[in-house]
């Protein structure tokens, strides 16, 4: 007899690859993403965020979104959209991009994979399907197609990624410049891998069609086993990112369309993504809107701090002084950065003060007891954490 | 003959309200009703042995959190409870189902479709933004546009600042949006039609306004934005039904020392020169007091319990012409059993929230096209909640009470006046609705209470049954209501007031109307203020 289970409408949605994962999340440490079941840690948040700077580890980003945009018109209807000069990414190549509403805030960020002049991927964090069709109005020789639950998608990160691949069998896959996609015969199909990421660390994300995706694991599993790959999570993930000094949806920047109070988003100049706004480029959403910031400067600075102490700085309230005298602005992330033994955070800052002392109201319980202190911080222009493996090519096999 | 500070005639929600404040700050009050029961149209009544029907307003969302804690009301046995979603029926086999839970309500929603699955958010934020601008003014007396008292000139100085608080481009935005109809505000995220009918659906509502009409966009903002705990949009259910927010109101008002005499009608309001001064029952006995607050609705304050020479001609004219048309009936049904619900999975929590029979955007159209030609519709709206499911209270262990909100049904018939017949046929077409989903639903049912306009005006005495007391267009809202000139619940007569949902903030179970006409009568008799000030989970 079959039983239908009458929850199964609310129930959240598997990856692919969860039946591996279910056999290697010993925690039962789930969250959810985009309504797809997706873990916060598999095993223990460190030893995996460990993985990543250590050997490798992998990470699904089955849920994130990815868009097929096809067509005559594509490459014009996402240089509409989008700050950057799509233009300018070559052929199998990839580059991160940010789009805005009218008034220059960021809808979301994510990857633009340029696979031929008329064919491209748009990946990102949250559904854009709305936005998306708003974007191609007026063109018309163009098909944009949801296929994130055609594609699984797997995040290879860590100083072993490239030999692990290697002993997989993806032959050249050394050659791979940052940013560059490569495609390999993987059982009468096509394994699309880009050297990408979100760690700052040397990696590579892996795109198969959702049949191949247990096949694919398997196999890299295998060639990764005496390489110490290890799946992660979203900790894991979180700690990487900030090293890297990479900035997160809802934490880092709130996405423009979901926000209720009109200062509660942030332009491109706002998170330091300047350099992701071409003027230069024909009209694109926003662009009036940026160009007058680009004249006035922006309210607001995202800036990296090194904080004194050893207090995460989370949720802290930043002040021109420890005096607390004017509040100036607040933290978005903040950790312990293992790799660089240093407290760390981003925080948004008003403009105004940007050059001033910086304090960071910082509370901390110990046993239940809360304590404060004000810890003074120093901006820090570089990602907290750079590795050279990150960049050269061929990479080191370790 | 007794004599008071102040007389609130009718025992609604706000009329209580309005006298607890009163009787708060120490004066000498009386309620009268003219029923044996008080609460207006927040009551629960026993209509069938065991069942405890909320026979007229069902769930609530608007309560003013501040006057429920500053009224001691949860002392007095008020308690709310959320409940959790509604699923809504379309024509066909479609069903929506809507969850409190991000995730499963996201996947819902790509089930029918991923572009509204994504728009849903931007509609989210906008509707909160929206939200919480009017939900700023429900707690404060509007101010008067052609005054220029200092109170009035900081008053609008505040609503600048709040609005110019949403963005410059928001500003042409929330303009727009209150002259828009539902249809249109939905167009503009939505493309799935039983997605937009389940949005669209708390635009019709007590209104004798379509979806594709003009100014529904409010009325659906007016359903939103109440919450319940923070949850803007979220709707409770008061334990013991209805009748439990006035009993706690009534509570409070009596141990503050004012007194409630039912079973008192008012034949009129004494005028004794240009002042109010007292009012003489239906039973011949006369009440004199320093002040008269009715929390009847403006058409029959004006027309029907104050003489007309006693009235400035142009208010008798614009009471005649208040717009307060009746448009909506309710069935109120007592079940032996939870129905259960084709293409509606059996689980212990999608089945006892609420049911909006709601078919599509143009089948709620079709169903206004009946209203307009003065009949109901065989295809009606019909929004529907089970509040046994949540309350052990209001029927017996196993067995239920759906209440059943039908839109539209008019206030007389083309054909003539409402019958008893009539009304059964009315109630069997909302029944038919029902069956259509639930093949069952009539082998369940115990006992019915089929109520039209007509018998809501009877029994509860609100104009054509408008449940609003007076629909909520922007020519009746804010300061225009209920009478441009008179937003400020004072009265052309001296010594008169207003007090119910013909004035600012309208209709709704949200007490708001009774307590900022106590605090503009303090004001007057030069007592103490005992209104608090609203708060917000925004600020």
């Amino acid at each position: 007899m079959i039983t239908i289970d009458p929850y199964a409408g609310e129930r959240l949605k598997l990856s692919p690859f969860y039946i591996r994962e279910k056999e290697l999340n010993i925690r039962d440490a789930w969250s959810a993403w985009n309504g797809y079941k997706f873990a916060d840690y598999y095993y223990d948040a460190e030893y995996e965020y460990f993985c990543i700077r250590n050997q490798c580890g992998t990470y699904d980003i089955c849920p994130m979104q990815k868009y097929a945009i096809q067509g005559p018109d594509a490459a014009a209807m996402l240089n509409r959209m989008v700050t950057r000069d799509v233009d300018k990414i070559g052929t199998n190549r990839v580059g991160y991009a940010v789009w805005c509403t009218d008034e220059g805030r960021i809808i979301d960020d994510g990857t633009i994979f340029k696979l031929a002049d008329d064919r491209f991927m748009l990946t990102c964090g949250s559904p854009c399907t709305a936005w998306l069709r708003k974007s191609a109005f007026g063109f018309n020789n163009l098909d944009i197609t949801d296929v994130t639950d055609e594609i699984a998608a797997l995040s290879l990160q860590g100083p072993t990624s490239c030999a692990v691949l290697k002993k997989m069998g993806l032959t050249g896959i050394e050659t791979a410049k940052p940013f560059d996609v490569m495609h390999f015969p993987f059982h009468d199909d096509t394994l699309m891998v880009s050297r990408t990421g979100f760690t700052g660390d040397l990696g590579y994300e892996l795109w198969i069609n959702s049949g191949r995706a247990l096949t694919m694991w398997d196999e890299l599993y295998d060639a990764g086993a005496d390489y110490g790959i290890q799946p992660y999570g979203e900790t894991a993930t979180d700690m990487a990112r900030l090293e890297a000094g990479f900035i997160m949806p809802y934490m880092d920047f709130n996405e423009a369309l979901k926000t209720v109070h009109f200062e509660h988003d942030q332009t491109p100049f706002e998170l330091g993504l300047g350099w992701l706004v071409d003027f230069e480029k024909p009209h694109f959403s926003g662009r009036r809107a940026l160009l007058k910031e680009q004249q006035t400067g922006p309210k607001w600075r995202l800036v990296k701090l090194d904080i004194e102490g050893n207090w995460p700085a989370i949720e802290a309230i930043m002040y021109n002084d420890e005096e607390c005298s004017e509040e100036i602005g607040y933290v978005t992330s903040a950790m312990w950065s293992p790799a660089v033994k240093s407290n760390i955070a981003l925080a948004m800052i008003k403009s105004e003060f940007i050059d001033g002392e910086l304090w960071a109201e910082i509370y901390r319980a110990k046993e239940l007891r809360q304590y404060r202190r004000m810890a003074r911080c120093s901006k820090s222009t570089k990602p907290f954490w750079t590795h050279t493996r990150a960049r050269s090519t061929p990479p080191a096999d370790y | 003959m007794s004599q008071y500070d102040a007389i609130v005639i009718g025992a609604g929600h706000n009329g209580l309200t309005n006298a607890a404040y009163l009787a708060k700050a120490g004066l000498n009050v009386v309620v009268i009703e003219k029923n044996d029961y008080i609460g207006g149209a927040a009551v629960t009544r026993e209509l069938y042995e065991g069942w405890k029907y909320s026979n007229c307003s069902y769930v609530c969302s608007m309560m003013r959190q501040a006057l429920h804690r500053d009224l001691n009301l949860s002392r007095h046995g008020l308690i709310l409870v959320p409940y959790l979603g509604t699923i809504n029926f379309g024509d066909g086999d479609e069903r929506l189902f809507s969850y409190h839970d991000e995730q499963a309500a996201y996947l819902e929603l790509k089930r029918h479709s991923p572009h509204d699955a994504d728009a849903m958010n931007r509609f989210q934020a906008d509707l909160t933004r929206y939200s919480q601008f009017i939900r700023k003014t429900l707690l404060r007396t509007p101010p008067e546009p052609t005054s220029f008292r200092p109170r009035d000139i900081m008053e609008f100085l505040f609503l600048a600042k709040q609005l110019w608080r949403l963005g410059e481009r928001e500003i042409y935005e929330y303009i727009r949006f209150f002259t828009m109809s539902a249809a249109d505000f939905l167009d503009d995220y939505f493309e799935n039609d039983l997605i937009k009918a389940a949005m669209a659906s708390p635009g019709i509502i007590g209104t004798a306004l379509g979806v594709y009409s003009p100014g529904s966009s409010y009325i659906l903002l007016h359903h939103v934005m109440g919450d319940v705990d923070g949850n803007i949009g979220a709707w409770g259910l008061a334990r013991g039904g209805m009748g439990a927010i006035s009993s706690a109101l009534a509570n409070a008002l009596q141990e503050y020392g004012g007194e409630i005499l039912t079973n008192s009608g008012v034949e009129k309001i004494i005028v004794d020169g240009r002042k109010a001064t007292g009012v003489v029952l239906d039973n011949g006995d006369q009440i004199s007091a320093r002040i008269v607050v009715s929390n009847l609705d403006a058409k029959r304050t004006f027309t029907q319990i104050i003489d007309r020479e006693d009235l400035p001609d142009s208010i008798y004219e614009r009471a005649s012409n208040f717009k307060i048309r009746g448009s909506s009936g309710k069935v109120n049904i007592a079940l032996s059993g939870l129905p259960k619900f084709t293409h509606v999975p059996e689980n212990r929590y999608i089945n006892r929230g609420g049911q909006g029979f709601t078919g599509s955007m143009e089948t709620m159209e079709r169903a206004y096209d009946c209203w307009k030609r003065g009949n109901w519709s065989d295809d009606p709206f019909v929004e529907s909640v089970i509040p046994s499911a949540w309350d052990p209270t209001v029927a017996p262990p196993g067995q239920h009470w759906m209440s059943n909100f039908v839109q539209y049904c008019p206030p007389t018939l083309a054909d003539g006046c409402w019958t008893p017949e009539k009304r059964d046929a009315f109630g069997e077409a909302v029944i038919k609705k029902i069956e259509r989903y639930s093949p069952d639903f009539r082998d369940l049912i115990l006992h019915m209470e089929v109520r039209t306009p007509h018998e809501i005006e009877e029994e509860i005495g609100l104009t054509e049954g408008n449940i609003f007391q007076g629909e909520l267009t922007i020519d009746q809202l804010f300061f225009n209501r209920p009478f441009p000139g008179y937003g400020q619940y004072r009265m052309p007569v001296e010594n008169l007031y207003m007090c119910g949902s013909s004035t600012h903030p309208g209709g709704g179970v949200s007490a708001a109307c009774g307590a900022n006409a106590a605090r503009e009568i303090l004001l007057d008799l030069k007592c103490r203020n005992t209104v608090p000030k609203d708060d917000f989970y925004d600020e």
